[in-house]
């Protein structure tokens, strides 16, 4: 009974935990806004107009499909404990194989075949990218924190360069790639404008669910991100562990590029860098790195996005104020955390440091009152 | 800090805490007065550790009130424990594995340079004060367990204190150490500070307490006073304190299973002789030397043997080579040279899961983060060694009723105390941690166990329970490679005992009557180093 009764306890703090710190931050951002001399009302109704409404649902499904794919390659090495900051680049890599070697392949093959070859590349080049991060982590346990984000700037400006150079579409003087013709883009979902790139990134979220919560893979890659001295104990090969994480986290967010390239964008422009994996990142975490939990959160963050682009050129705001919200729910989240950690260990909510300075002026002021 | 003529006292009263499924603390109430050595003594699980982490300000009381010389003490944080001048020593460690020693001993300093140079005088004295040399550069994540322990408690008396807490700060130790350490709690005490200490050892208590306390299920079931432990007679006091301990449980066990409990009697060896000649060789090492990545101890040309059903000790100071001796053999580091054979077999080349399903067994000694993973079921701990076999995985998918059932098998068959098979294995207590992996290990067509000190920190009974289990496992034809430093424990369950010294075997002895423990000394001192006993 004590135990059904904590279950019940637990799956509710677990939904209070994820969804108090979003909410929080829309109630800071409005007064933000307010201060800001612009009307939050207008800009969440705006969000809701552009990013809902009429058809505009189906653009942010649209932008869900790379956004779902980038927060399971993240929770994949997330999982493990390692972390793969890399994302950017590793974006980048596989967008450009699809938009620089894509334009090719389509000509000379059947698009079904050009698609394959260009997904299975994309992915390929994601992994053979997360090699020199993880290899240092697992033989000489190098940071990869640090390894893997210097590994994302070169990517960047490699991804540039063949933009402007090999990949470079000759008849226009822009830095940009051939467009891919509509007709060998990924497919609609049939009746809407959904490509179905996104019907790939939910299959892609609750296979990794599945994999992650109930086969042994998934258990023996806890078991590594727990301990790895346990990990060693139980016979898990560390080193192809963490060689195994990044090349699938790396992998997946690369396929999420390419997907996005032939589902969305259709060419890619220099310098062009969505910074999908800073967005997904507070997300992945509020999902407790679930995949599963992450579908409703990330949809949440497409919304926002879609319609929050127009919303916030309506209400005077400039674009990057996505990313100040972005940024209120990880402060958020950071401070739920911190209190329920608190809380779990029977201790008060407010650190005795700040509860003194905050109960002590309310002190002097009922001494001053009674003299 | 000087001795002030009205000693201080620190007062617990009725202090209460529950977790889930558990009553860790019930109505405690105990008065702790500097200048004194004040042993809590009790079961594994009985709530020691709990009310320490309450009087170090890690955890918060349900209910009760701690107060220092009449005046209520808020202790709401482990700054404001530090402050109150409580130190405290934990059971598992608190060292930050990637830091020297030096840093982790001035964590706690406040000030904005770091002194350096201060600090490593600070610790050459306390180092003294200990009796241990510990290398303040190494890292802490590079020393074994035992020196862990001993940075520990050179962290907790960094800063005078009022208040020195020890949670079990012996089980680690050797004897030497002990010594040391009962030395420097008495110029501890004597600097008028207070000191709590918890230990499962009896002689311990007795030796170096000045009362005791005993907790059960939670309770403060009996207190012996300064005056009373001053008049009491070892045996008495012994006599006393089990009967609390235990309480009606005692009765079932006779009185001199329960001098035996004590670790009063001389031990002597209580397995049944076997006929080597006659039982086929099991495990066999010929010239295995040892390669790993850490700074530890690796094994140097060591060759032995471990025959079917024999138990065959090794004996040596902590650190010498016997955890890379224990996991060359499990396959958890390789061997640079030599053979690993078992039943006949060459397995030098075969991994951990390979040996775990010829049945080769491993109960590592640290049982807390190589041995379990904390934050998972007590369950998934159970079956954690066999991911992905039948029947608990079918095509890679976990079967959670095989588990259960398997857990619940294991949970009866061992008496593991928990909550539930649901609860997380890292909120057992240390007795019933090591009782999940003696049960995963055992099952399951177990032929022969590596165990490296298999009984450190568990309490008397359960310490009882775990000879007893080995001694089964080897009458049934199993074999046990018992890697101690406590020589008594060698001395009761082996046929034979190796001795291992800076990762050699340096001598051999047979246990066959009076004066194995002598020999086996004699080597691990070196002085009958290369003669054959
Ligand atoms: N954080 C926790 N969550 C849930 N249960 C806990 C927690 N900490 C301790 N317990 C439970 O409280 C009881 C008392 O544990 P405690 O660690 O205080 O025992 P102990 O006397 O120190 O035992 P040992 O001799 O093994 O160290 C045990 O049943 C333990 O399982
Ligand atoms: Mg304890």
């Amino acid at each position: 009974m004590i135990t059904e009764h904590s279950r019940a306890r637990n799956i509710v703090d677990g939904l209070v935990r994820s969804i108090l710190p979003v909410i929080l931050a829309l109630i800071v951002a409005g007064f933000i806004m307010l201060a800001m001399g612009s009307n939050p009302l207008d800009f969440f109704a705006g969000v809701w107009t552009y990013g809902i409404t009429g058809g505009n649902w189906q653009r942010s499904l649209v932008l869900m499909a790379p956004l779902v794919i980038v927060a399971v390659g993240l929770i994949v090495a997330f999982r493990g404990q390692l972390w793969n900051l890399g994302y950017n680049g590793q974006y980048l890599l596989g967008a450009v194989v699809a938009s620089g070697v894509g334009p090719y392949l389509f000509a000379a093959l059947p698009a079904w075949l050009a698609t394959l070859i260009i997904f299975v590349g994309a992915i390929l080049v994601g992994a053979v990218w997360s090699l020199i991060p993880a290899i240092l982590k697992a033989r000489y346990g190098t940071n990869e924190i640090i390894t893997s984000l210097v590994m994302s700037f070169i990517a960047v400006g490699i991804v540039n360069l063949l933009i402007k150079g090999p990949f470079k579409d000759p008849n226009t003087p822009m830095p940009q790639t051939a467009v891919i013709p509509d007709d060998q883009l990924l497919p609609y979902i049939p009746g809407t404008e959904i490509h179905v790139g996104f019907v790939i990134a939910i299959v892609l979220a609750l296979v990794a669910q599945f994999v992650l919560s109930r086969t042994s893979f998934g258990l023996r890659m806890d078991i590594f991100g727990a301990s790895p001295k346990a990990a060693r104990h139980v016979g898990i090969n560390s080193t192809w562990m963490v060689i195994l994480l990044f090349a699938l986290s790396s992998g997946l967010i690369a396929f999420a590029g390419s997907i996005d390239v032939l589902g969305q964008y259709t060419y890619q422009r220099a310098n062009w860098d969505p910074h999908y994996g800073d967005a997904v990142m507070p997300f992945v975490f509020l999902a407790r790195l679930s995949p599963l939990a992450a579908i409703p959160l990330v949809a949440f963050y497409a919304i926002l996005a879609t319609g929050g682009t127009l919303a916030a050129q309506q209400a005077g705001l400039n674009v990057d104020f996505l990313l100040v919200i972005v940024g209120l729910i990880l402060i958020f989240m950071t401070i739920t955390e911190y209190v329920g950690e608190r809380r779990r260990l029977g201790q008060s909510y407010l650190p005795p440091g700040l509860r003194r300075t905050l109960v002590r002026p309310f002190d002097g002021m009922r001494g001053r009152k009674s003299s | 800090m000087t001795p002030s003529t009205a000693p201080d006292v620190i007062s617990l009263r009725d202090i209460t805490k529950a977790f889930p499924g558990v009553v860790a603390n019930d109505h405690i109430s105990l008065d702790i007065v500097s200048g004194q050595v004040h042993c809590l003594l009790g079961e594994n699980g009985a709530g020691k550790s709990t009310l320490i982490s309450i009087l170090a300000g890690m955890q918060q009381p349900d209910a009760g009130t701690i107060s220092i010389n009449g005046v209520p003490a808020a202790i709401t944080s482990p700054k404001a424990a530090v402050d109150y001048g409580i130190g405290v020593v934990h059971q598992h460690s608190t060292l930050v594995p990637a830091f020297t020693v030096l840093e982790n001993l001035m964590l706690g300093e406040t000030g904005l340079m770091m002194q350096k140079k201060r600090a490593a005088e600070r610790l050459d004295e306390l180092s003294e004060l200990l009796g241990a040399q510990i290398d303040p550069h190494a890292l802490a994540a590079d020393l074994g367990l035992g020196q862990q322990q001993q940075v520990e408690i050179a962290k907790a008396i960094w800063k005078g204190s009022r208040l020195l807490v020890l949670d079990e700060p012996t089980s680690m130790l050797t004897p030497q150490a002990i010594e040391n350490l009962s030395e420097s709690v008495a110029r501890v005490k004597a600097q008028g500070l207070a000191v709590v200490f918890i230990t499962h050892k009896l002689r311990e208590a007795y030796a170096m307490g000045d009362c005791v306390t005993v907790l059960r299920g939670g309770r403060n079931v009996g207190h012996i006073s300064v005056e009373e432990l001053a008049t009491y007679s070892e045996q008495q006091a012994q006599d006393a304190i089990l009967r609390a301990m235990f309480g009606d449980d005692l009765k079932t066990v006779g009185a001199e299973d329960a001098a035996e409990l004590a670790g009063a009697t001389e031990s002597t060896r209580e397995i049944r002789s076997i006929d080597l000649a006659t039982r086929p060789v099991r495990l066999e090492l010929l010239g295995v030397s040892s390669h790993g990545h850490g700074r530890d101890v690796e094994v140097d040309d060591v060759a032995l043997q471990v025959h079917e059903g024999e138990i065959l000790g090794v004996a040596g100071i902590d650190g010498h080579g016997q955890g890379a001796l224990a996991e060359v053999v499990a396959g958890q580091r390789s061997a640079s040279s030599g053979t690993v054979r078992f039943d006949g077999k060459d397995v030098t080349r075969l991994g951990v899961r390979g040996r775990q399903q010829l049945g080769l067994r491993y109960v590592t000694d640290d049982r807390l983060h190589e041995g379990t993973v904390g934050s998972m079921s007590v369950a998934l701990n159970l079956v954690i060694k066999r991911i992905g076999q039948r029947p608990f995985w079918r095509f890679g998918q976990i079967q959670n009723k095989a588990v259960d059932q398997e857990a619940a098998r294991l949970i009866a068959e061992y008496d593991i105390r928990t909550p539930s098979p649901a609860t997380r294995a890292g909120t057992l207590s240390g007795g019933n941690i090591q009782k999940i992996l003696l049960a995963r290990e055992l099952t399951h067509g177990a032929r022969l166990v590596v165990v490296n000190k298999p009984t450190y920190g568990l309490d008397l009974k359960t310490v009882q329970l775990v000879r007893e289990i080995l001694i089964d496992f080897a009458s049934n034809g199993g074999s046990v490679l018992l890697l101690s430093t406590d020589l008594d424990e060698l001395v009761e369950l082996s046929h034979r005992i190796e001795v291992i010294s800076r990762g050699r075997i340096v001598g051999s002895v047979t246990n066959d009557g009076p004066g194995t423990a002598e020999k086996v000394g004699h080597y691990m001192t070196g002085a009958i180093e290369g003669v054959q006993a």
